[in-house]
């Protein structure tokens, strides 16, 4: 269904730019190869400059520099670099290429764009002054960008910039995972090609070299840690939440203050200090070795169950202020006759949490929640921080450790290995599994599922 | 009388009650507060006499402010370090809020083609991870100069260039102030701009301040886009490269109390500034978990 309005949404676009050629009047007609040429000679001087000026510019860029990056894009270029008579000589330079082929597409793809614009624009002067109205006038499409066009204003840098350093090197990163961008093909000195989807099937091949196995085991390990960094976070939040709440508990701001502060102080000097307070050195180690409780020092970072445990634990101390603060506002909202008509038919507290607070809270907070769980998936500053993605183990592939997320093996693999080609295998898969999630359990919120529920 | 005896026993049950909370309330602020405890009490262990490594006390034997005169001493780069820190975050906030409030207002009050098309795209964008795109920056960045020795600005541009993304908390603030108040002004003659200037900004107070305490917040902690932009160039590291390698690097046995110093100068204008807008920071953290 969808595909087909689609279809016919793009037919209606030929057809028009067709209809508009041809009963157009030759200043439209011109302006199908000069752009902006009709509304200059229609007065719109603005208009019409602005339309040239990018026709101008687009140009130039094409055969000045677009193209000879276009042009060797399906290569990556042949030409190696070579030390001849100890000069060197460059040859293709893959990361620009690359870079620059994708940067000239999307120009291109830009500049047609704004051709269809430019033909449309003739089409409605064309009929203005058929129906004998004005055209408006330089001063008011000024004027227009503060009001009816303001969101263009408002939007222009902000996309600008989304464009240049989000879209392009996204962009970019995809197409290197299906290139041999690593190590051995570092650009300038050496070329890096296509190689299609061969870095795909190394990172699900279970051999000796392949990264399988230590894929799956960090992929497990990503979904366990933000399943328990959430839902642990979560309802402790929420009981510590309520602990505060209760009638009769008396400094309330006090034990909130006293809790924020984990939010408070900067993640890298809190979680730094926390982390060597459990290193075998560390003060919790020592004063368990000098009382004589233990004989040696216990593992927290070098055992690999030991280190995620730890890390679940101390996560519950960064995370718990989050959720207290947000469930100490949303407590409040509950209807408190609702309390009181379950107090009435004989409930229990047990029995009103289960059947009243938890409900509403579930119901209120599914988004947060979806977010706070996609969140945790990517949450590197914690894994970074405490154990560095350790106990390293060499039985993983890629200098993966065994508190390593997805998100992290990827920053090593970047940082450390420049492999980059395996790095933007799994910021894909890392997309592929926030995607994923993201979609089933939106689907599943209940308050998507059902937007009158608590209203 | 059965039922006076009933309610005193029912007082009762909520004293043990409470005092069993206070119990649990007071262990658990222990445990938040220890370790900022042991930090600050670490940072005052005299170099002179008991080095800078780590220990199996907490309170030391002899208190001094080696550690705070190691810093100011010039030996290292600490009060550059902290300046780039200051300066980065400062910027970044300023920046930050101009563009989130600019993409808020225009997703919120105006409609226009490919408005959801925009935002359904930017919430695919939101679900890769923010440094895959690292490799790609880094080069671009380099590009204008504004890696190692230009580090600072770079940084600034990194943090800014893609916040317009993050909308949501704020859109949906926007999106709770009647649109009645629009069309109002917009009777009397006002355009978009004034509207947004005179009318939205003012009555936005609490949002706006979050979404700067949160920009200003966000560099101190960042550790990724900062090593890796100011590469190798120990002038331009911001606190948390810096003062991370000082704890990682092999000899942090003697680094370790300087850290705690460091620690404790970096974390108390942030805390105080924290504490100080937390009304706000709640209100925006409590809005936009709901709103989602």
């Amino acid at each position: 269904m969808s595909s087909t309005t689609k279809q016919s949404s793009l037919r209606r676009e030929f057809v028009e730019i067709g209809t508009t050629f041809r009963d157009g009047d030759w200043k439209t007609r011109v302006s199908y190869l000069i752009l902006g040429f009709g509304p200059i000679l229609r007065g719109q001087l603005v208009k019409g400059i602005a339309y040239l000026a990018c026709e101008v510019l687009f140009f130039v860029y094409l055969f000045r520099f677009g193209l000879q990056y276009l042009s060797k894009f399906n290569t990556l270029g042949t030409v190696e670099t070579q030390k001849i008579h100890r000069k060197t000589v460059y040859g293709d330079n893959s990361f620009f290429i690359l870079l620059f082929g994708i940067l000239t597409i999307v120009i291109i793809a830009a500049f047609i764009f704004l051709w269809r614009l430019n033909i449309r624009e003739n089409m409605i002067e064309q009929e203005k002054r058929k129906e004998g109205k004005a055209l408006p006038t330089n001063k008011k499409a000024f004027s227009s960008l503060l009001d009816e066009n303001f969101d263009k204003t408002l939007l222009a840098l902000p996309c600008l910039g989304i464009f240049v350093f989000t879209v392009l090197p996204i962009l970019f990163m995809i197409c290197v995972a299906f290139t041999n961008y690593d190590k051995n093909h570092q650009s300038p000195t050496h070329l890096f090609t296509w190689v299609g989807l061969q870095n795909f099937q190394s990172l699900f091949s279970f051999g000796t070299t392949g990264f399988g196995s230590t894929f799956l085991k960090v992929l497990g390990w990503t979904l366990v840690w933000a399943f328990f960094a959430t839902f642990l976070d979560y309802f402790l939040g929420l009981a510590v939440a309520m602990l505060i709440n209760k009638k009769g508990i008396r400094f309330k701001k006090l034990w909130r203050t006293i809790l924020v502060i984990t939010i408070a102080v900067p993640q890298f000097v809190s979680l730094l200090y926390v982390s060597k307070m459990f290193a075998s050195d560390g003060i919790i180690n020592g004063t368990l070795l000098r009382w004589g409780w233990i004989k040696t020092a216990i593992p927290f970072w070098t055992n690999p169950t030991l280190a995620k445990i730890t890390i679940i634990l101390i996560n519950i101390w960064i995370g718990i202020p989050y959720m207290m603060l947000i469930a100490t506002g949303l407590l409040m909202n509950i209807p408190a006759d609702l309390y009181e008509s379950a107090r009435i038919d004989g409930a229990n507290p047990g029995q009103m949490f289960w059947y009243i607070t938890l409900p509403y809270m579930l119901f209120v907070t599914g988004p947060f929640l979806l977010t706070q769980f996609t969140g945790n998936l990517n949450n590197f500053n914690v894994i970074y921080l405490l154990s560095g993605g350790g106990p390293q183990s060499v039985s993983m592939a890629g200098n993966a450790g065994s508190t390593d997320l997805l998100v992290t093996w990827l920053y090593k693999m970047t940082v450390n290995d420049t492999n980059y080609k395996m790095a933007a295998v799994i910021g894909i898969m890392v997309f592929a599994v926030t995607a994923i999630v993201s979609l089933v359990v939106y689907n599943m919120l209940p308050s998507v599922k059902d937007e009158e529920g608590f209203q | 009388m059965a039922d006076s005896k009933k309610t005193s026993s029912m007082s009762r049950n909520r004293k043990v009650g409470n005092f069993f909370s206070y119990l649990l309330l007071i262990l658990i602020s222990v445990i938040w507060l220890f370790p900022f405890f042991g930090l600050v009490m670490q940072s005052f262990r005299s170099y002179a006499t008991e080095y800078g490594g780590m220990v199996d006390y907490i309170i030391p034997k002899h208190f001094s402010l080696d550690n705070y005169t190691f810093l100011f001493s010039g030996q290292t780069n600490y009060l550059r370090w902290y300046g780039n820190t200051v300066i980065i975050a400062f910027f970044t906030a300023i920046l930050q809020t101009l563009i989130v409030l600019c993409v808020s207002y225009a997703l919120s009050r105006m409609r226009f083609t490919g408005r959801t098309l925009l935002m359904r795209i930017w919430l695919i964008l939101g679900m890769f991870p923010g440094f895959l795109t690292m490799i790609c920056m880094y080069f671009l960045l380099k590009q204008f100069g504004l890696t190692q020795e230009g580090a600072v600005p770079g940084l600034i541009l990194t943090y800014i260039a893609s916040c317009g993304m993050g909308y949501y908390v704020c859109k949906g603030y926007f999106d709770t102030i009647p649109k009645a108040l629009d069309e109002a002004a917009r009777i009397d003659g006002a355009n978009r701009f004034q509207i947004m200037n005179i009318m939205i900004l003012p009555l936005s107070k609490p949002i706006i301040i979050y979404t700067a305490l949160t920009a200003f917040m966000a560099p101190w902690c960042d550790y990724i886009f900062a090593s890796y932009v100011a590469f190798g160039t120990d002038k331009s590291y911001n606190v948390a490269v810096a003062m991370t390698r000082w704890v990682n690097t092999n000899d942090y046995q003697g680094y370790f109390t300087r850290f705690c110093a460091g620690g404790v100068l970096v974390a108390i204008p942030v805390t105080i500034l924290f504490m100080a807008l937390q009304k706000y920071y709640v209100e925006g953290v409590t809005g936009g978990a709901v709103k989602g």
